[in-house]
């Protein structure tokens, strides 16, 4: 589990250093994501450890939010006077484009087995 | 009495307490979601933000005293983006075989987040700086974040935003798909990943680990995308 923990924390670590390197708009955890995928691809599969691992952090995912979340404390004010306009853009957009995206995706797959 | 006030100086001083505070809350929020039939707006997020919120305008607890202890569980997300590889490479051979519908759907999807935000929040009259940070709003904090900050409007903003929008696909996205007809758990959670994050990907491994894995791509392709889209057409619409 600390090897499993510690390659994570290894392929974040390179992703920072290539997107510093290279200043590619990406953040370093989600190239570490790319990287960690063409690895495990190019090696056919992942010791059990490895995905238990990964599955038991991503269980967790949603609590990961929370501190992040909580900083809306600090834009109250902004928020409060703005609030009816926020939340029609963000309620309409979002649904929006969940529909787009999953009709285009059905329409495109579907008679493909899917 | 002094012995009390020598312990409270001491718990305010240590990152111990808000960390504490973050997974009991959360624990508890997910008891009640569990507990109360999974009902949406019951969502854990959710319902955790809120608390802690309440809990600290209650104790006059600024902030940055707050993120002191919580920075331990948000620090957390960089190696659990990286384990989104996993149940990727699981769908390693349905994804060669779908690459091209897979393509077109996240452009789509994409540019409707971003296109639909920016001319709702216009004609709804939101503030300049506040459509700055919410054109980002589909995709993981940390690219959101990165994003705001290149385009000038406020980074902080956008966190909470991108997180709201992150609800929001995690309240609505099932619930309004299975409404309009649509079954197919790839389609649903590749959907929930490019609206709605990493929120909306916690949520599809909730249905299925199919629905999931696909949102975690979704998710990874749209923060890539939108990084590209969005200072494109803040440059193109002159905001």
């Amino acid at each position: 589990m600390i090897g499993s923990l510690a390659a994570l924390l290894l392929f974040q670590l390179a992703g920072e250093i290539v997107v510093r390197l290279t200043g590619l708009p990406l953040p370093g955890p989600v190239l570490g994501m790319l990287l960690l995928f063409a690895a495990l691809l190019a090696r056919g599969s992942a010791p059990r450890v490895f995905n238990d691992t990964s599955r038991g952090l991503l269980n967790y995912l949603a609590l990961l939010f929370v501190p992040a979340g909580v900083g809306i404390i600090s834009h109250l004010s902004r928020v409060t006077d703005e609030w009816v306009a926020i939340t029609v853009t963000l309620v309409a957009s979002t649904a929006l484009a969940m529909v787009v995206t999953a009709f285009s995706l059905r329409a495109l797959t579907t008679g493909r087995g899917e | 009495m002094n012995r009390l006030a020598q312990v409270w100086v001491y718990i305010e001083e240590t990152p111990l307490l808000w960390l504490a505070l973050t997974l009991c809350v959360f624990w508890l929020a997910q008891q009640l979601y569990r507990r109360l039939g999974e009902f949406p707006l019951l969502n854990p997020v959710l319902v955790s933000v809120v608390a802690l919120v309440v809990i600290l305008a209650a104790t006059g607890t600024p902030y940055e005293d707050y993120f002191d202890g919580a920075q331990f569980i948000h620090f957390l997300l960089g190696p659990a983006t990286v384990a989104l590889a996993v149940p990727l490479a699981g769908q390693a051979r349905e994804l060669r075989r779908y690459w091209r519908p897979i393509a077109i759907a996240l452009s789509a999807g994409s540019l409707t987040a971003v296109a639909s935000a920016m001319a709702l929040g216009w004609l709804l009259g939101l503030d300049s700086q506040t459509l700055l940070s919410m054109l980002p709003k589909s995709v993981t904090t940390p690219i959101a974040m990165g994003v705001t900050e290149q385009i000038g409007g406020l980074p902080s903003l956008t966190a909470v935003l991108v997180i709201l929008t992150g609800i929001t696909g995690a309240v609505i996205g099932i619930p309004l798909l299975r409404l309009l007809g649509l079954r197919d758990p790839v389609a649903k959670g590749f959907a929930m990943g490019v609206a709605a994050h990493g929120i909306g990907t916690a949520r599809a491994f909730e249905h299925s680990e199919r629905a999931g894995a696909y949102s975690g791509l979704g998710m990874g392709l749209n923060g890539a995308l939108t990084a590209l889209l969005v200072p494109l057409l803040v440059w193109l619409f002159g905001l």
